[in-house]
């Protein structure tokens, strides 16, 4: 496993070392999230960690606070083992997790209160932190009068005001819109690079890539399913960073080129077509017809025509990179695109689905769905093969649980049946959860 | 109680006049209310001897003093039940164990006829203080308290089991101590669900506050000061003005009530609602208003608001740790064996004990009979909701899709719905006996006189909050008659008309106890049926007999619920919902 490089001011603040989490699935089997991970923050750092939805960095990032106890390896904080929730450690939610019941003082004091620190100190404090971030004048507001990145600024004072050695973020901008995103995110940067905030270091849980590259000094790629520190980058560039300065732009070429080779990291790209089949036990991602359809047009279209640097094609189609990396990828799964080196390109296909009309292009998704998604060859052969052409949603369920936890599995099956629905490949009536050949009405 | 804490920060207090109108107002009520509640209470101190030798009077003017001795049986049952929602809800949801037994417990205790285990209950306060009105008061108090609790509760353990998983995060990694999590997060978090549950309770409460205050266990009779015990002279000495003046006092109770208790407490619990946005225009009240206003009111809450916040914010925590292996041990495989195998053994006994009892008086032909009586009762319960769903659901919708007509009309159906339509018995009974009516059919609307209210108010709800876009696609492609009846405006409405169908089905079979035999003067009008059968076995005190009719009637209406109520719910908040 890789191990990340231990810094160089003194003892870290965290250190985990080959931690494993996993959830039950049933009495044998459990459910792989994170996979051996191990790393290491410092004083004085900024450590991103970076991976898409459902790469288990959330999951790690419980675990270092104390939240969530792991199946197996051990999370040091200052040294000592992690037992539950760790003194001189906040946390700041992608959902804001404001009380809303609490005035924004009352939000902020609420840390202190724990700590049974007295009333006029409590209240300086807390004070202090809402100056601090912003908020002065907002403090009988309720979370409900604010707008989005107010909230989040309370969720901030809200952390900074216990004075912690380490604040956790988790996706802390990524609710919001981007112009109030990127006001916040500077004004913590800001913050930070002046010496203003009263922690030491930060941890950031971020699935979008420039954010990761503005913001730490170190970030952490994670591949998912199970959850891998599948790469370590540091970044140097100093603050403030230009997004638009060609060095920035290197490293987000270089992260995207890295994510997007999902199976084997850090191998050559270009590998055979074969391993992007989908087995029976890959999980779907929800990315709806539509959406494809759409992706393919944008891509044959000008100014593409055909070929598209992943960033670019983000920017232009004002997506996040953790939205667009599900549907390249579905695309790649269907023979409809290839993805390589950060760029994606149509295939003869992918461009063929473009130029038909209606009906022809149903029936050359429904060819590409059972050529390639093993589950929906799966489902169609176990219809045609049972006299009665049904059978029920379970008999499939139950079929992929061995492989992946109960929500995603359902959420592979509905991904496979709106497929269906749109391919005609088979039917699905949700009445009576079977499936079937054709549809009766 | 909690306080509006932003009422203190609003206004500054020095500039305001020393005393303002509202202040004037407020002294008044406050003070108003003092006197009547000292009088109140005073009087249920004394030996029940003294008691029996003052009758019930049935002058007009004897009223309000009754009156506020059935609003203190209230308020005394509500309390009681909100501190046993705090106690039963929190443990259900946080000790898995616990939860195991608990909240079947509670599902059953939900199903059980209120007005059947009145007689033990009366039995068991009275031994509990011989010769005091206490006892009797208690017993009453209980019986308010049967009816109330049980919904509070779910609706708590409801609340503690949805906790939003963020905000339970931010108080575990802040480390607040479980005192803290209680009243900072559980508590406001369940406020809403529970505000409304116990405006629920209350209202349904009426009605056996009514029922509690004259009852008769054998040879005892029990009369209790207040509205119940004026209504039950009334009927003996066959006084239908007297009637009517209870029906006018029991109105302007609970108009008082609900402006100045529940107004004030829906419209202040509104802060606790979790959706962060802004939706429809909260709600207001005049009370919360003039309490936020007025000097006094601050003079005198507020030291009580910031006692107890302050109690709130307090760290405390358990003094001795649990030992980390004491702790694990305790939460291990074999000691849930133990604990089920605890729970059936405990199960088996309380079976036996049941089964002895009743069968030292009753046979299995008897049973059968009950069971008979049951089938009687329970199609009595189902052609009138089916009647009454007839008549309220398109009444309902008319009013429901008509704002104006809404706005004014709702209120009116949610107080009908909280009046005890024991109270307008008697009326029914003179007509049943003048008119030589069969009372085998003619006390059964009785039944449902007071709870088909749930099922108008509860589709009105849902004919209003139908989306308007959907009105108009519908009477864009010219949907009408039976196509707009059936494919809109009945499946919008059906998940609220299921809540309203259910609350009314449970009461109907609660009320059968009451409606089933009734009288004025010397007259007994009885009808065949499973309330007919608890309501005489409770007069002749014949306690395996109460058993068995409670049981049978518990049995009867979780199968209805199971069968019927929760299936169609489940399908209801799948397939139909809006939002």
């Amino acid at each position: 496993m890789l191990e990340t490089a231990a810094s160089k001011a003194g003892t870290p603040l965290v250190e985990v070392s080959h931690v494993v989490q996993s959830f039950k699935k049933n009495d044998n089997n459990r459910f792989l999230v994170l996979d051996d991970v191990s790393l290491s923050i410092a004083e004085g750092e900024i450590v991103g960690l970076l991976g898409r939805s459902g790469s288990g960095k959330s999951t790690l990032l419980r675990i270092i606070s104390g939240l969530v106890p792991p199946y197996a390896g051990e999370v040091k904080w200052c040294g000592e083992a992690v037992k539950g929730p760790c003194k001189g450690l906040s946390m700041v939610f992608q959902t804001f997790a404001l009380f809303p019941w609490l005035t924004v003082l009352q939000n902020v004091e609420i840390g202190l209160e724990a700590l049974g620190i007295d009333a006029t100190e409590r209240r300086r404090r807390a004070e202090q932190a809402i100056d601090l971030i912003g908020l002065g004048g907002f403090e009988s507001a309720y979370p409900k009068e604010l707008s989005g990145g107010m909230r989040q600024r309370v969720g901030f004072a809200r952390a900074l005001v216990v004075h912690p050695r380490l604040m956790l973020m988790d996706e802390p901008f990524s609710a919001l819109d981007v112009l109030t995103a990127e006001t916040l995110r500077t004004d913590i940067i800001d913050l930070w690079t002046d010496g203003l905030l009263p922690i030491k270091s930060i941890l950031i849980v971020t699935h979008n890539i420039e954010e990761a590259v503005l913001m730490c000094d170190r970030v952490l790629i994670f591949s998912s399913n199970p959850g891998r520190v599948a790469h370590e980058m540091p970044i140097t560039l100093p603050h403030p960073r230009d997004r638009l300065a060609p060095e920035f732009r290197e490293l987000v070429e270089d992260i995207y080129a890295r994510m997007t080779n999902r199976h084997a990291p850090g191998a050559t790209p270009g590998q055979g077509a074969a391993s992007h089949d989908a087995g029976l036990a890959t999980a779907l991602e929800p990315v709806s017809t539509n959406l494809m359809a759409g992706l393919l047009e944008e891509l044959a279209d000008a100014p593409y025509n055909g070929r598209a640097d992943l960033p670019a094609l983000a920017d232009g189609l004002n997506l996040s990179a953790d939205a667009l990396f599900p549907m390249a990828e579905t695309l790649q799964m269907l023979r409809f695109a290839e993805v390589t080196e950060g760029d994606i390109i149509l295939t003869p296909a992918g461009r063929a689905f473009v130029e038909a009309d209606v009906e022809p292009r149903k029936n050359q998704f429904a060819k590409q769905l059972l050529g390639h998604v093993a589950l929906a060859a799966h489902i169609r052969r176990v219809l045609e093969e049972r006299p009665s052409h049904r059978a029920p949603y379970s008999r499939f369920s139950e079929e992929l649980e061995d492989h992946m936890s109960e929500e995603f599995a359902e959420r592979t099956l509905r991904t496979v049946i709106s497929w269906a629905r749109y391919g005609e490949a088979f039917a699905y009536d949700e009445k009576t959860q079977q499936f079937s050949l054709e549809d009766e009405d | 109680m909690f306080l509006p804490s932003a009422a203190g920060k609003t206004t500054d207090p020095g500039r305001r006049p020393l005393v303002s109108a509202f202040d004037l107002f407020a002294f008044v009520l406050v003070f108003g209310l003092f006197a009547l509640f000292t009088q109140g209470t005073q009087q249920t101190l004394i030996p029940i001897a003294d008691m029996e030798q003052v009758p019930i009077s049935l002058s007009p003017w004897a009223l309000p003093e009754y009156a506020l001795r059935t609003t203190l049986r209230m308020l005394a049952a509500i309390i009681a039940s909100l501190i046993f929602t705090f106690a039963y809800g929190a443990l259900a949801a946080k000790s898995r164990r616990a939860e195991m037994v608990l909240i079947p417990v509670l599902d059953i205790l939900q199903s059980v006829p209120v007005l059947g285990f009145l007689s033990f209950t009366v039995l068991f306060f009275m031994n509990l203080f011989p010769g005091q009105v206490i006892g009797v008061e208690m017993a009453a108090v209980f019986a308010i308290f049967t009816s109330q609790a049980w919904n509070m509760t779910f609706s708590f353990y409801q609340s503690l089991k949805t906790l939003p998983r963020d905000l339970e995060e931010v108080s575990r990694s802040f480390r607040l101590t479980g005192w803290q999590r209680f009243w900072r997060l559980e508590v406001p978090f369940s406020m809403p669900g529970l505000v409304w549950n116990t405006m629920m309770s209350m209202s349904g409460g009426w009605f056996f506050v009514v029922a509690s205050e004259a009852i008769s266990v054998g040879n005892t009779t029990i009369t209790l000061p207040g509205i119940g015990a004026y209504v039950s002279t009334a009927i003996a000495e066959k006084d239908l003005v007297a009637v009517g003046w209870s029906v006018l006092a029991m109105l302007v109770i609970i108009l008082i009530y609900d402006q100045l208790l529940f107004r004030p407490l829906v419209a202040w619990a509104d802060r606790f609602r979790f959706e962060q946005s802004a939706g429809a225009p909260p709600p207001r009240s005049w009370v919360l208003d003039l309490v936020k206003r007025a000097h006094l009111f601050r003079l005198v809450l507020s030291p009580l608001g910031s006692l107890f916040r302050g109690a709130a914010r307090m760290p405390l925590r358990s003094p001795v740790p649990v030992p980390h292996h004491v702790s694990r041990a305790w939460a291990s495989r074999p000691m849930d064996g133990v604990w089920t195998a605890m729970v059936i053994g405990v199960a088996l006994y309380g079976l036996w004990l049941i089964v002895s009892f009743v069968a030292t008086e009753v046979g299995w032909r008897e049973v059968l009979n009950v069971v008979w009586l049951g089938f009687l009762t329970l199609i009595r319960v189902a052609v009138l909701i089916a009647l009454a769903s007839l008549v309220w659901v398109p009444v309902g919708v008319w009013i429901g899709l008509r704002p104006k007509v809404a706005n004014a009309l709702q209120p009116v159906a949610q107080f009908l719905a909280a009046f005890p339509a024991n109270i307008v018995f008697p009326f029914a009974v003179v007509m049943i006996v003048r008119f030589g009516l069969d009372p085998n059919v003619w006390l059964s609307p009785l039944m449902i006189l007071g709870t088909q209210w749930y099922i108008l108010f509860n589709v009105i709800a849902g004919a209003s909050a139908f989306p308007n876009d959907m009105k108009e696609a519908a009477s864009s492609f010219h949907l009408k008659g039976a196509q707009w009846w059936f494919k809109v405006i009945l499946p919008g409405v059906f998940p609220y008309y299921v809540t309203g169908a259910l609350t009314a089905s449970g009461g109907s079979w609660n009320a059968s106890i009451v409606a089933e035999v009734a009288s004025w003067g010397n007259t007994t009008l009885r009808a065949e049926g499973l309330g007919s059968y608890i309501a005489e076995a409770t007069t002749a005190a014949d306690f395996p007999r109460i058993t068995l009719g409670i049981a049978i009637m518990s049995l009867y209406v979780m199968a209805f619920n199971r069968t019927l109520w929760r299936p169609l719910f489940t399908f209801a908040s799948k397939r139909l919902r809006l939002d």
